[in-house]
């Protein structure tokens, strides 16, 4: 007998105690918790997102689609980036006006090829306001996982209001858990050290997030 | 510090010891109290905790109650998705695995993600005696890493540490495993937490292989969770070419949108945050995101033999966020080391001894590891009810009874050192129940008190070793009362 037959009649004689339970999934668990936590308007679930960014020491900024070119080129410049990554998808307009190196992420860069590169710039799939979160999904506007990553320097633009949910379920929803995903609640942090909070281990050290609207 | 938990003494003698240190009673104080105080403010801000509480539990026990079927599901989809799946029954055979896939690929070094499955099962150890190196790269885990020491928490392995001692650590041990410690570094923890990226990154950037855990599984789709905050965890799910992940069978929940309850109650539970930095989802292999290879191995070790238990396998629903951890008041003096496994705490008294068994000392005396003040089950974001576990198995300890070990259904014995115990509880039974015996013992006791010894000697050896025996007074209460009605004639 193999370990997988083992293990799988060890749980059947686990269970040989418990009543037949006919129940399915659905009727086996109460989902009487809430769907978001308070009553808010757009605007005021847009302004939630930003504040517990914030919160968790993420910078934010806001802009409208005009406004943008110039903001990213001047958060790049402040950050002294020389050079930034760019996913494959991300809307050419936005990094016109960057002074920078523009390298472009392809499969055969190594990860010491990344590591030498300041900053990365993309969109997001969804951002929940509740727990001041923006999820990346692998699109071609975001990338794949490691070019978030492995940079110093991470700057993410979300489309506000469409792209804001107030809440993890809702966040869940919007997903396909097919494809890859990264949620990211501020800068990489640890609290190792007598439980006091440091911002920047191995992740990001400095994420900004631009809240863009549309005029 | 030894690096591993077997020959521990039982929880009451190491416990002694760890009380008897003051640096790490003060350490542990700190860090208990900071952490208890944040996750209740993160609590309070959802007004609907406690019926997320119910449904977490729910989906757990719906999941336990239908695991076979669970665990084929989670079978089909990862393979769909380009994941190869591995079942192991024991720890050896988990190690065996993972060794012979790392070996295939043709290295001999591999970063881990930290992981209390592949610590409950060694696999350090068992991938160094295959000439294979492990690296830690959770900065807690580094600093025991380093320090050849063992963890002692669950979320925060090196919670004993404080900040001096971990400098300490950086300074004399980095340069052994790498990247030597920054010159004149100090202890200021974001010159540590600088120290510890700088001497890991060069692991993640030529690593071919990573080694992880998962916080949870999710059957319908083939999903894995890894909650984390450094990004650590991003970088050996993502760099490496091959990820091998290593998961307790009991960490699946039937379906994607389960991980709604479970990603708003693990961080608020265990970092008291919102929202952990970084969590990281993937569905087998995609492309050129992320490794080309991964497998999954299922890991039993004991928790069949825990499900097969109707009492205690509520512990399965456990989601190793250590809350209970930070409230207990017996963890906050003893410390983690002084639970002898890898899940100290409330949950690692109620775990560990149905995962390996009562046979061994320190696991008969876990259950005993607790005052059963009920704090660790308030705070339990599954609704583990810890001391009801406690005390069922403080039963089997004393008692015996029936259990299943290895799968078999087996009758244990009751455990030794209690029968001594159950003889003195009998004597006393006779003695209160003949009050002439009782008063001519009293005052015998009184008058040869100055004879006692400080520990019963025989039998009464191991009772009295963990308890300090009461002074007997200079005369009987009842003679006293006697002889001065209750003090009224002006006694003093």
């Amino acid at each position: 007998m193999n370990s997988r037959e083992r293990i799988l009649g060890r749980v059947r004689r686990a269970l040989a105690d418990v009543p037949d339970d006919a129940r399915p999934y659905e009727e086996a668990v109460a989902r009487d918790y809430l769907r978001e936590h308070g009553q808010r308007s757009v605007a005021r679930t847009v302004d939630l997102l930003a504040e517990n960014l914030a919160d968790y020491r993420a910078l934010v900024h806001r802009c409208t689609d005009g406004e943008l070119p110039e903001l990213v080129a001047r958060l790049l410049a402040a950050h002294g980036s020389g050079s930034v990554v760019v996913p494959p998808g991300l809307p050419t307009g936005w990094l016109r006006a960057v002074d920078a190196t523009l390298v472009q992420d392809s499969a055969a860069s190594t990860a010491p090829e990344l590591d030498r590169v300041d900053s990365v710039v993309t969109g997001c799939a969804v951002a929940v306001a509740e727990t001041g979160t923006i999820v990346l999904d692998g699109s071609p506007d975001q990338g794949r996982r490691r070019i978030t990553l492995v940079p110093d320097h991470h700057v993410c633009v979300v489309r506000v209001p469409g792209q804001v949910v107030s809440s993890v379920p809702e966040a869940l929803e919007r997903l396909d858990p097919a494809r890859p995903l990264t949620w990211i609640s501020g800068p990489s942090a640890t609290s190792d050290i007598e439980l006091d909070r440091v911002e920047g281990v191995h992740g990001p050290r400095t994420l900004e997030v631009v809240l863009l609207s549309g005029s | 510090m030894s690096g591993t938990f077997v020959g521990m003494p039982a929880f009451p003698v190491a416990a002694r010891q760890a009380v008897g240190n003051e640096t790490l009673r003060g350490n542990l104080r700190h860090a208990t109290h900071t952490i208890r105080d944040k996750r209740a403010r993160a609590v309070a801000e959802l007004d609907d905790w406690a019926a997320l509480r119910e449904a977490g539990k729910q989906i757990k026990d719906h999941t336990l109650r239908h695991l076979d079927r669970y665990l084929v599901q989670v079978e089909e989809a990862v393979t769909a998705a380009g994941g190869t799946v591995h079942w192991a029954a024991d720890a050896d055979e988990a190690n065996e695995i993972v060794a012979r896939l790392v070996e295939e690929t043709g290295e001999s070094e591999v970063v881990k993600v930290k992981s209390m499955a592949t610590q409950e099962i060694a696999l350090n150890e068992a991938l160094e005696a295959r000439g294979i190196h492990a690296y830690e790269t959770d900065l807690a885990e580094l600093i025991v890493q380093l320090g050849k020491d063992r963890p002692s928490h669950i979320l925060v392995p090196a919670i004993h540490r404080n900040r001096g001692e971990i400098r300490d650590i950086f300074r004399s041990e980095m340069s052994e495993w790498g990247r030597p410690a920054p010159e004149g570094l100090t202890d200021t923890p974001a010159e540590l937490a600088e120290a510890a990226r700088l001497h890991l990154r060069e692991k993640f950037l030529r690593a071919k292989v990573g080694i992880s855990g998962a916080n949870f599984v999710v059957a319908e789709t083939g999903t894995l969770v890894v909650v984390e905050s450094e990004g650590n965890g991003r970088m050996c799910l993502t760099l490496p070419e091959t990820l091998i992940s290593v998961v307790g069978i009991e960490k699946i929940v039937p379906r994607w949108q389960d991980l709604e309850v479970f990603l708003q109650t693990l961080p608020r539970s265990s970092t008291a945050e919102r929202m952990n930095p970084y969590t990281s989802m993937w569905t087998g292999t995609t492309g050129e995101d992320g490794p080309r290879t991964f497998h999954l191995v299922l890991l039993d070790n004991g928790r069949t033999d825990t499900l097969a238990d109707e009492v205690g396998r509520q512990a399965l629903r456990c989601i190793r966020c250590s809350a209970c951890l930070n409230v207990c008041p017996v963890y906050e003096r003893a410390g983690g080391h002084a639970y002898g496994s890898v899940y100290p705490g409330p949950i690692g008294a109620i775990l560990s001894p149905q995962l390996r068994g009562t046979k061994s000392e320190i696991d008969a005396s876990l259950p005993y590891a607790s005052s059963l003040c009920g704090a660790c089950y308030e705070v339990c974001p599954v609704a583990i009810d810890i001391p009801e576990v406690l005390v069922h198995l403080r039963e089997r300890v004393v008692q015996g009874g029936p259990a299943v070990r290895g799968g078999n259904r087996v009758v244990l014995k009751p455990a030794k050192g209690h029968a001594a115990e159950r003889a003195a509880m009998r004597a006393a039974q006779w003695a209160f129940t003949h009050p002439g015996a009782l008063r001519t013992g009293q005052r015998l006791a009184s008058r040869t008190r100055r004879l006692h010894p400080r520990t019963l000697p025989g039998p009464g050896r191991a009772w009295s070793g963990t308890r300090d025996l009461p002074a007997v007074p200079a005369e009987p209460f009842r003679d006293w009362w006697q002889r001065t009605r209750g003090g009224k004639d002006g006694a003093k």
